[in-house]
């Protein structure tokens, strides 16, 4: 091996020295797990559809009780498990975004529930809310600037 | 069972690959790319809500119904949708009105069962569910199912 | 005590290390090195209702620990040098409120405990105190809860991040004894590779701990088959791989000799960790030999 000199070096070497995330494994176990998940969804949409509440409210009753599941598991210390195992596929659904509210939550109850449940709850969540609130405000002032239908006829 | 006859399983088996595809995009940006959970999430939620602006993602809901909204792209795609419909119904105010009011139900929900998780549960480390926890599974079962009866469930 | 070469400080009464202590948490416990530890715990919190107060207790009650077994009363003890990874070392401030000694509190992140000896020995050496305290603590929670994410998020940990040990350790330091004695030490410089993932440290430190190898092999004239054992703080697997590659390029060879505490002290193959952190640090950025 060759004596290294300057940074890049050093990091190319690491790269090349470091052992990978067994990439197509966590995959495997991602696609099952968040499959299941968003069937889990479907189930309980199915259900609302078949009590005859209209797409919008069962889409909204579907996260609340998907979100209501995951903080339980939170609570119960299952949920970081099932994270370890799936990787993405319990982060990507709406299940990951009740996790990292309802885990800072939890963690920083010691520091009090003003500073510390309240101030602390939107620690990882947070970005989620801001980045896609501001999408969503972008999203809907050009929708009102190019006032057409062809925006959205892709 | 009148419901089980109900289901779609075509339907079922589109949203398990549709949501299971979604996942393996995001483990491969975990695994490859280094990148923090919170940028991940806020990755998928941005994307959810420039493609719903552009109305492609509402394809893929018609296509895989929960295996394109349950994933935080749908949650996006929500945001995006909510602004737009309440931008057409009450003009330049609906912006800043429609997508949080979208997502309401998701973040109250979030909020609310955390008030449940902080008062029951306590975090610890690597520890599994001890006896004083059964009561707190029994207590949220309940509390759940009073959820579902006020959902008209 | 005189300074020999660039960077190292030799000592002409050597100080001795008299006695230690250490209480460490359940997951140590489990590790190979589980019957070296004075008191094992049951788990994170010990009665305290918070991970930052568990730690203060188990500093408080290592460095109570360390002094019954000296057998010095605490009177005599003429300075205290502790410190821990959280914000303004909280840990050790409050756990060593009640011990009455003058306090140094220090940071050196991994390498605070053998920082504090090196500071206990130059001041032992220089005739400002006989009997000095060095101490250390670290807890997994509490440093996860300040550095990354909270424990209950479900996220997935790179095969090359570490786990911090819960647990402290406290060593007296006296001026004059039968030894273990510190002859030696070298302070290293701080070396930046531009490694950024922070679940890689041990690739991050590696250079710095390769640099303070060689400048201590270099300032000495020693090479390394001089050594009984060489020890560096919590490098892990890949920064104990990359740090004996590293040394062979430059003509150092330690291989059969150098070890890492952080591999040390947990089980690989048997305990879920990517590899230890912390504690222990005998050796990141100083080296002391210990002759016996």
């Amino acid at each position: 091996m060759k004596p290294i000199q300057t940074k890049k070096d050093y990091q190319n070497y690491v790269e090349q020295k470091s052992p990978n995330s067994p990439i197509i494994k966590n995959c495997f176990n991602a696609f099952w797990v968040g499959g299941l998940i968003c069937s889990i969804g479907q189930i309980i949409f199915n259900y609302c559809k078949y009590r005859g509440m209209d797409i919008q409210i069962s889409n909204t009753i579907v996260s609340i009780i998907l979100i209501g599941l995951s903080a339980f598991l939170t609570g119960l210390n299952l949920f970081n498990r099932i994270g370890k195992f799936a990787g993405a596929g319990s982060l990507v659904p709406i299940t990951g975004f009740a996790n990292s509210v309802v885990s800072p939550a939890m963690e920083y109850k010691s520091e009090g529930y003003v500073m510390g449940v309240g101030g602390k709850m939107f620690t990882v969540a947070g970005p989620v809310l801001v980045f896609g609130i501001s999408a969503s405000i972008v999203v809907g002032i050009l929708y009102l600037i190019f006032n057409t239908q062809s925006i959205t006829l892709v | 069972m009148d419901f089980l006859t109900s289901i779609d399983w075509m339907q079922m088996l589109r949203c398990f690959i549709v949501g299971g595809l979604i996942c393996i995009i995001g483990q491969i940006l975990i695994d490859k790319t280094k990148l923090t959970p919170a940028r991940i999430l806020v990755i998928f939620v941005t994307t959810g809500a420039i493609l719903g602006g552009l109305g492609i993602y509402q394809h893929l809901v018609d296509f895989a119904g929960c295996g394109a909204t349950v994933p935080l792209t749908g949650f996006g795609n929500a945001l995006a949708k909510g602004a737009i419909d309440e931008v057409a119904k009450s003009g330049f105010i609906g912006a800043f009105i429609g997508g949080t009011k979208a997502a309401a139900g998701g973040i109250s929900a979030a909020i609310f069962f955390r008030i449940y998780c902080i008062s029951y549960f306590k975090t610890k480390n690597e520890k599994t569910i001890k006896n004083g926890d059964f009561l707190s599974v029994f207590s949220f079962f309940f509390y759940f199912m009073h959820f579902l009866q006020f959902l008209q469930f | 005590m005189q300074k020999i070469g660039k960077q190292t400080v030799k000592f002409d009464t050597p100080p001795t290390i008299l006695q230690t202590a250490s209480i460490v948490g359940p997951k140590e416990a489990d590790g190979p090195l589980a019957s070296y530890f004075d008191q094992c715990l049951e788990d994170e919190f010990w009665g305290e209702k918070s991970w930052e107060k568990a730690e203060s207790k188990i500093i408080k009650e290592t460095v109570n620990m360390a002094i019954a077994k000296s057998g010095i009363p605490s009177e005599q003890i003429d300075y205290c040098f502790a410190g821990d990874l959280l914000n303004q070392c909280i840990s050790s401030s409050f756990g060593l409120r009640e011990l009455n000694i003058p306090f140094f509190g220090i940071f050196g992140a991994c390498s605070t405990f053998v920082e504090a000896l090196c500071m206990a020995s130059i001041f032992l050496e220089g005739g400002a105190a006989s009997y000095a305290l060095c101490a250390a603590s670290s807890h997994f929670c509490s440093a996860e809860k300040q550095f990354r994410f909270p424990l209950e998020l479900g996220n997935q940990r790179p095969p090359t991040s570490q786990w911090t040990v819960t647990g402290s350790g406290a060593a007296i330091v006296a001026k004059n004894g039968m030894g273990p004695y510190i002859t030696h030490i070298t302070p290293g410089k701080i070396v930046d590779m531009g490694i950024k993932d922070a679940n890689n440290m041990g690739a991050a430190m590696a250079p710095a701990a390769l640099d303070t190898l060689i400048s201590h092999f270099k300032d000495t004239g020693r090479s390394p088959s001089y050594y009984d054992a060489i020890l560096t703080g919590d490098l892990g697997h890949v920064g104990k791989e990359i740090l004996i590659e590293m040394a062979e390029t430059k003509g150092y060879n330690i291989k059969s000799n150098y070890n890492d505490c952080g591999v040390l002290i947990f089980d690989k193959e048997k305990q879920d960790t990517h590899s230890g952190r912390k504690w222990l640090c005998l050796l990141w950025n100083c080296i002391f030999w210990i002759s016996i």
